[in-house]
């Protein structure tokens, strides 16, 4: 072993805030093409789920499956992305049990920059997922009446539902001992929200605490946006509630994680 | 010149444990300086809060003279820490760790990478830059890791235990990078369970037991405190034992140690010679000896009579 060089030559200038993000969030994309599993991981749940119901029960429950899809696929879209979401607490809680949080908390710079970075970087990966479950939907035969401007529109709304979401699930991921447990629960909520909620079936259908549940829930304030959005009918005030939710969501848990995170 | 470290009564508890229980330390700038004590003396407690991530219940810290709480982020700056497990990311490869560092640290991407191969070559991991760190070996790590605290010389870096858990090969590697830093004038504070890693690397070392520095000096006044090496000789019979003890005492005025009836006695020796000088001694006076054996005390003795020294109001 040589060991010259090193010492590495006069101190560079503080990096900036965007820099230490860029850094961070580029970290979380190498991370992604490395283990490139995790995509399919989450998302193979959610075809699954379009492809079987669509087929069994799209009958049963709307007269044509044809019709079902038309219904379905929003919901599977938003419930795709917010499992995806659910992986930036898993990562974060295993960051911090391989002492790499320590690392990055030991360096100088913006306090919150490996959060946001990594954040930012899982952000991509709502886009893949989004990108998997829309068109599997429109080989499936899904006519999206909004066009492209309404797909794009649906799945920019839903990316940043899931971006805002995530930071619940980064608390989490900090709040609990391992990785298992964060993606054990994480996927659980996601499940019973996405349950309880109008992704599946019109809500008018149920016994009258159960639908009372699923208009306040959140996720079917966004189903409805995105429904509306894909189907490329007026969405203006689903839109508004979903993103006022969204950001509700962030105002708590992104300072409740920042925290924790330096805890 | 302002100190390295200074700490006055520094306090932190975990529920019941105190891990730390009023630690003072002082360290000059320019030196290697042992952090010597036992599996949960508090070690990593103390190191954790040199770096800022973790905030004492109680006392003062500095660091390079910089108050660890009130002036945290010019602590940062300063001081590098590599943590007791290894704090590199598994999923990326050796040179997009140290890359990584560097952009953070405010290296351009061409810096940063530059910087990175230089240090994989110097600590022998060129050949295993592009692969995944999860694939490294124990060894390889634990240097990659050292090498992601200098991407940018520190003026301290702290090694919380370096080598525990290495193989003797990569001990000895790590060893060479403590020294070579240590001659390009880094100051370094390294903790350890082994007294013998402390004397091989450390200029002075505080031994730190219950959160607590209860010895501090050079090894080899540390030594000195502890005792001297034992010579221990090996008779057929206690009768036997118990005379030879008996001339130890009286030719080498010697306090030996031997239980009636056994045939084993215990003296110290303070400089080798003297052992030959003894056992020409015992084999002429009371043939035939059976075996003898010479060691030092044991940490655990080390720190037993540090501990037992403390309790004893002087
Ligand atoms: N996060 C923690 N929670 C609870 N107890 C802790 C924690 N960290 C350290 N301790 C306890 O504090 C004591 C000192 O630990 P530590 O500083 O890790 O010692 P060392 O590094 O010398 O082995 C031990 O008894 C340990 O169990
Ligand atoms: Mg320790």
């Amino acid at each position: 072993m040589t060991i010259e060089l090193l010492t590495g030559g006069p101190r560079p200038h503080r990096a900036g805030a965007v820099a230490t993000t860029a850094a961070y969030a580029r970290r979380g994309l190498l991370k992604l093409r490395r283990v490139p599993e995790q995509l399919v991981d989450v998302t193979i749940g959610p075809i699954l789920m379009l492809v079987m119901f669509t087929y069994v029960f799209g009958g049963a429950i709307a007269g044509t499956t044809g019709d079902y899809l038309q219904f379905l696929l929003p919901g599977i879209l938003v419930m795709g992305v917010l499992f995806t979401a659910v992986q930036s607490g898993v990562t974060l809680q295993a960051d911090r049990s391989a002492g790499v949080v320590d690392r990055f908390r030991s360096l100088p710079g913006w306090r919150a920059a490996p959060l946001v970075g990594a954040v930012l970087a899982d952000s991509v990966r709502y886009v893949a997922t989004a990108a998997i479950i829309i068109v599997t939907g429109l080989l499936l035969g899904f006519d999206a009446g909004g066009g492209v401007l309404g797909v794009l529109a649906a799945a920019l709304l839903v990316v940043v539902f899931a971006f805002a979401l995530s930071w619940l699930f980064t608390t989490l991921g900090l709040a609990v001992r391992s990785a298992g447990a964060v993606q054990g629960i994480g996927m659980m909520a996601v499940f019973l929200l996405v349950f309880v909620s109008n992704v599946f079936v019109d809500p008018a259908t149920l016994p009258g605490a159960v639908a009372a549940f699923v208009d306040v829930n959140p996720i079917s304030h966004l189903v409805d946006a995105v429904r509306a959005l894909l189907h490329g009918e007026p969405a203006g005030p689903e839109v508004a509630l979903a993103l006022a939710e969204a950001a509700a969501v962030t105002a708590v848990f992104a300072p409740l994680t920042a925290r924790l995170y330096r805890r | 010149m302002t100190l390295a470290i200074e700490t006055a009564g520094l306090r932190k508890r975990f529920g019941q444990v105190s891990a730390l229980d009023g630690l003072d330390l002082t360290v000059e700038r320019g030196v290697v300086y042992g952090l010597l004590g036992p599996n949960g003396a508090g070690k990593t407690t103390a190191v954790r809060v040199l770096a800022t991530l973790l905030v004492a219940d109680d006392g003062e810290a500095r660091v390079l003279g910089h108050d660890v709480r009130r002036e945290a982020e010019a602590v940062r700056s300063r001081l590098s820490l590599t943590g007791q497990y290894a704090s590199v990311d598994q999923d990326l490869t050796g040179a997009e760790n140290l890359a990584l560092i560097g952009r953070l640290l405010g290296r351009s991407g061409r810096g940063a990478r530059d910087r990175a191969a230089e240090l994989l070559a110097a600590f022998d991991l060129a050949d295993a830059a592009g692969r995944p760190v999860k694939h490294y070996s124990g060894g390889m790590r634990r240097r990659l890791d050292i090498a992601a605290s200098i991407v940018v010389t520190p003026d301290l870096l702290v090694l919380d235990e370096p080598t525990t858990g290495l193989d003797p090969r990569s001990r000895a590697d790590v060893w060479r990078i403590v020294r070579a830093l240590a001659a390009q004038g880094t100051t370094i504070l390294l903790t350890t369970q082994y007294l013998e890693e402390a004397d091989a690397l450390a200029g002075r070392v505080a031994v730190v037991d219950h959160g607590r520095v209860v010895a501090e000096g050079t090894p080899g006044e540390l030594k000195a405190s502890v005792g001297a090496a034992r010579l221990h000789v090996r008779f057929d019979d206690g009768g036997t034992a118990a005379a030879a003890a008996g001339t130890l005492r009286t030719a080498f005025g010697l306090e030996v140690v031997h239980e009636p009836g056994s045939g084993t006695l215990t003296a110290p020796v303070d400089d080798p010679e003297r052992a030959t000088a003894m056992l020409t001694e015992l084999t002429r006076r009371h043939p035939p000896m059976t075996g003898f054996s010479l060691d030092r005390p044991s940490l655990d003795e080390v720190f037993l009579s540090l501990t037992a020294r403390q309790e004893v109001p002087s």
